[in-house]
């Protein structure tokens, strides 16, 4: 296996804690060649033992470090039975190099090993995983960490990749067939007659009668917050007992880089004790933006600084979104501690505002019936948003991530400063920031209770490809028709989210896009060749929230061209 | 099973838009239009009945479809203890989604019991009902011409997170008569059930409830006539799965 061959880098790392460096290739010559094994292995995570995929015999797979401008060599080798693949998440490289099967190659064969060569043309932190069947819900993924041929714009000491994951004991298509079978077989926190008696106390049998029957009326359930549960969350393939662990010298700035590679959860993150400074999102530099709690999306990448200062662990904790558990790590000043893990929080309920017009299925007395709920819902929020802000010296950013009275709609553990999309500013300005040349919607859509997905009312299997023009700016519109939030990734090249920020949109691999939310972004098209789009969820893409972009040259050149 | 073939065109439109399916399942990216199989006992039972007799009661449905269409398998009947099968049916349906929550159902049945058997043609609806009722509403046109139609409903009350309180009921009106198979025309019988299960699994929950069956009309006079019980309440013990 090919390890870390920057200097600097390798130092840093080998200072910081238990990486072992086999080789120390020379620097300048910037092709580096690396070799990934994928195998099937029994393994045993916080008690949930399965016969897992691994890369090189771990999960996650080891940490890819690449450099900016280097020719990369890859090399995997697949040692399963069925078909594999590898996909490397945020990348700009030539499609035929994405990955993706049936899209980018036909995929790798049991016993072939496939070489994948790429240039690197950017800097910061990603991940690359299996895009053939459930096989990263098994295991097959690992990060990437490109150093940038420039200064970064931040110090740090030292740093740490954080990549998050969510572990079953079921496999991957035992989970699909599951959930095709019954779409809440994961569901446990159903609404009872118990938590009728207890909510009709609360706010009066009227008001809690009312409710039920809105949600009846629309066979939708307000507990539906994560389509799968019982997973173990992961740090670095640790569960909670096994604590990742990562030292610091105290006053050190400690980057700490977190991937979310799960396959189908969201994670809220803080440090309780420490300010977290934002300052890349999926890889690109951002303005730095203090916090105390943000919102991970499956397959974002968040990138933090923090100074832990005290002679003390600090709990590294991901609490996921539905409140089933956390992935924990910690930060110590050396081996052997653990730092506190509180107590879950309430586990978020929908409300009707999270519930679009289409999935209403129009009925008014459903919606009126909910709607001062949802409206009592939303002033508690915004309150708690607003004091939020008051303890910032950045200018207060309204949360719009969620339909306004959403009840998903996040809030620091503290009380204190929750990122929002609209903080995510660029680092520089994007160049060529213009009007777009035209704009797509694409409405998110699905059958809650068949269990299938897709966009605009089309699964993959029955869509045309969306076709793009090398070279024009593309706005495409995300409206989420559907209860649940979809993190949408485009591959090979950018998305320019739209928060208002101008030139300074920053630049993103994949968005959230909220229940009965709009959502825009801008894609500058600048790579030819076909594209996967899809929803990150592995059980939404698999079930047909999936779309093929081909991005064809312009008329004219190809004209020229014959 | 011996199904009379009397109505064999709309299986083989069934079986050949399954073959027609089956082709394109081969290409992994379209792995989103793939088969699912779900085999879902919903009662096997034995009923205590106050009268003394104790039976035994099955239902269940196996379903071979995508997310769109496919065909569904049903089942049900009675047998008594030790003794013959009272009644079995069997339907042959093939099943297309018409909206987010409901299949249309197309195909046969066959009733095998003591005296005549019949075969049907079948048309219905089954899926959820606003508020969670799940519905299967049928009408069957039968070989010797007589009209029926069934509707069964059925809620699941949540007590706690496993341990659920089904009420369920079924209808069924005859539009003519039917003599020689004892139903008459009108309402011609109900049945109520009240089951609580447990589920230990969610595929997997053992049972206890109650069945009460009444039958109406001149239903009820044929099965006077007969010597038979128009009415009968049993305690039902059992389990429900699903693969």
């Amino acid at each position: 296996m090919k390890c870390i061959k920057h200097p600097v880098l390798a130092r840093r790392l080998a200072a910081a804690s238990t990486f072992t460096l086999a080789a120390l290739m020379p620097l300048g010559a910037l092709a580096g060649s690396y070799d990934l094994v994928i195998d099937r292995q029994p393994m045993t995570i916080d008690g949930k033992a399965k016969t897992a995929m691994t890369i090189n015999g771990t999960i996650p797979g080891p940490t890819l470090h690449f450099q900016e401008g280097e020719e990369v060599t890859v090399n995997v080798t697949n040692k399963l039975d069925v078909d594999t693949s590898i996909h490397w998440h945020g990348i700009l490289l030539p499609s035929s190099q994405d990955g993706v099967p049936g899209i980018s190659f036909p995929g790798i064969k049991p016993g072939e090993t496939y070489t994948y060569r790429f240039p690197i043309q950017q800097a910061g932190t990603y991940w690359y995983h299996s895009h053939s069947g459930f096989q990263e819900q098994e295991g097959v993924y690992g990060p990437i960490v490109i150093e940038p041929v420039n200064r970064e714009p931040f110090k740090f000491d030292r740093e740490y990749v954080v990549m998050l994951s969510d572990w079953s004991a079921e496999t991957g298509d035992r989970i699909f067939s599951n959930l095709k079978g019954q779409s809440d077989y994961y569901n446990y926190n159903q609404q009872t007659v118990g938590s009728f008696i207890k909510d009709a106390k609360a706010k009066g049998f009227g008001t809690t009668l009312k409710e039920r029957l809105a949600w009846g009326g629309m066979r939708m359930m307000p507990t539906d917050i994560s389509d799968v549960s019982g997973y173990s969350f992961l740090v670095n393939g640790e569960s909670t007992d096994d604590n990742w662990t990562g030292l610091f010298r105290s006053g050190e700035r400690v980057r700490l880089r977190f991937i979310n590679g799960s396959a189908m959860s969201y994670f809220d993150i803080r440090i309780p004790g420490l300010k977290m400074t934002v300052v890349q999102a999926d890889g690109n530099n951002v303005q730095p933006v203090s916090v105390d709690e943000f919102r991970m999306a499956v397959a974002e990448t968040y990138d933090v600084i923090v100074q832990p200062r005290e002679d003390r662990a600090y709990s590294i904790l991901a609490e996921s979104i539905d409140r089933s558990g956390f992935a924990r790590g910690t930060l110590a000043p050396r081996e052997g501690l653990a730092g506190e893990i509180p107590a879950l929080r309430e586990r978020p309920q929908l409300t009707m505002a999270d519930m679009s017009m289409a999935s209403m299925g129009g009925m008014d007395h459903a919606n009126m019936a909910g709607m001062d709920q949802a409206n009592m819902a939303g002033m508690d929020h915004s309150n708690m948003a607003g004091m939020d802000h008051s303890q910032m010296s950045a200018a207060a950013v309204p949360n719009n991530d969620y339909a306004p009275g959403s009840g998903l709609t996040p809030s620091a553990a503290n009380g204190g400063k929750f990122l929002v999309y609209g903080d995510l500013k660029a680092m520089t300005p994007y160049a060529d920031y213009r009007a777009p040349d035209r704009e797509i919607e694409l409405r998110l859509t699905g059958n809650m209770e068949r269990y299938f997905w897709s966009i605009n009312g089309a699964k993959y299997s029955e869509a045309e490809p969306i076709r793009l023009t090398y070279g024009e700016r593309v706005r495409i519109k995300f409206v989420n028709d559907t209860m649940m939030s979809h993190p949408m990734h485009l591959h090979g090249m950018w998305m320019q989210l739209d928060k208002g920020n101008g030139q300074f949109n920053p630049l993103k691999h994949v968005v959230n896009v909220a229940p009965n939310t709009t959502l825009t972004v801008d894609v500058p098209v600048d790579a030819l060749g076909e594209w996967a789009f899809h929803c990150h969820l592995m059980y939404h893409m698999a079930s047909g929230m999936f779309r093929k972009v081909i991005v064809e040259p312009p008329v004219a050149q190809t004209a020229a061209a014959l | 099973m011996t199904v009379k073939m009397r109505y064999q065109a709309p299986v083989g439109i069934a079986l050949t838009l399954l073959t027609l399916g089956l082709t394109g399942v081969a290409n992994a990216a379209e792995a989103d239009d793939a088969f699912m199989t779900k085999l879902m006992l919903d009662r096997f039972e034995l009923r205590d009945q106050a009268g003394g007799e104790e039976i035994g009661a099955w239902e269940g449905q196996f379903n071979l479809r995508t997310d769109y269409q496919g065909l569904a398998f049903k089942t049900n009947g009675e047998r008594l203890s030790g003794g013959p099968t009272e009644s079995a049916e069997y339907q042959l349906l093939y099943q297309q989604l018409v909206s987010d929550f409901f299949d249309a159902q197309f195909g046969i049945r066959y009733d095998n019991q003591p005296g005549p058997s019949r075969t049907y043609a079948v048309a219905g609806v089954q899926g959820l009902a606003p508020y969670f009722f799940e519905v299967d509403a049928n009408l069957f046109v039968s070989d010797e011409g007589d009209t029926s139609a069934r509707l069964e409903a059925e809620y699941d009350l949540l007590l706690t997170q496993r341990l659920i309180l089904q009420p369920a009921a079924e209808i069924s009106v005859a539009f003519s008569d039917d003599e020689a198979l004892g139903i008459g025309s009108g309402l011609s019988s109900a049945e109520l059930g009240l089951r609580l299960r447990y589920e230990l699994k969610r595929k997997f929950a053992p049972y206890i409830g109650v069945q009460w069956e009444k039958k109406f009309g001149n239903t009820a006079e044929y099965a006077r006539d007969e010597g038979e019980d128009i009415e009968s309440t049993a305690v039902v013990l059992g389990i429900s799965a699903w693969f």
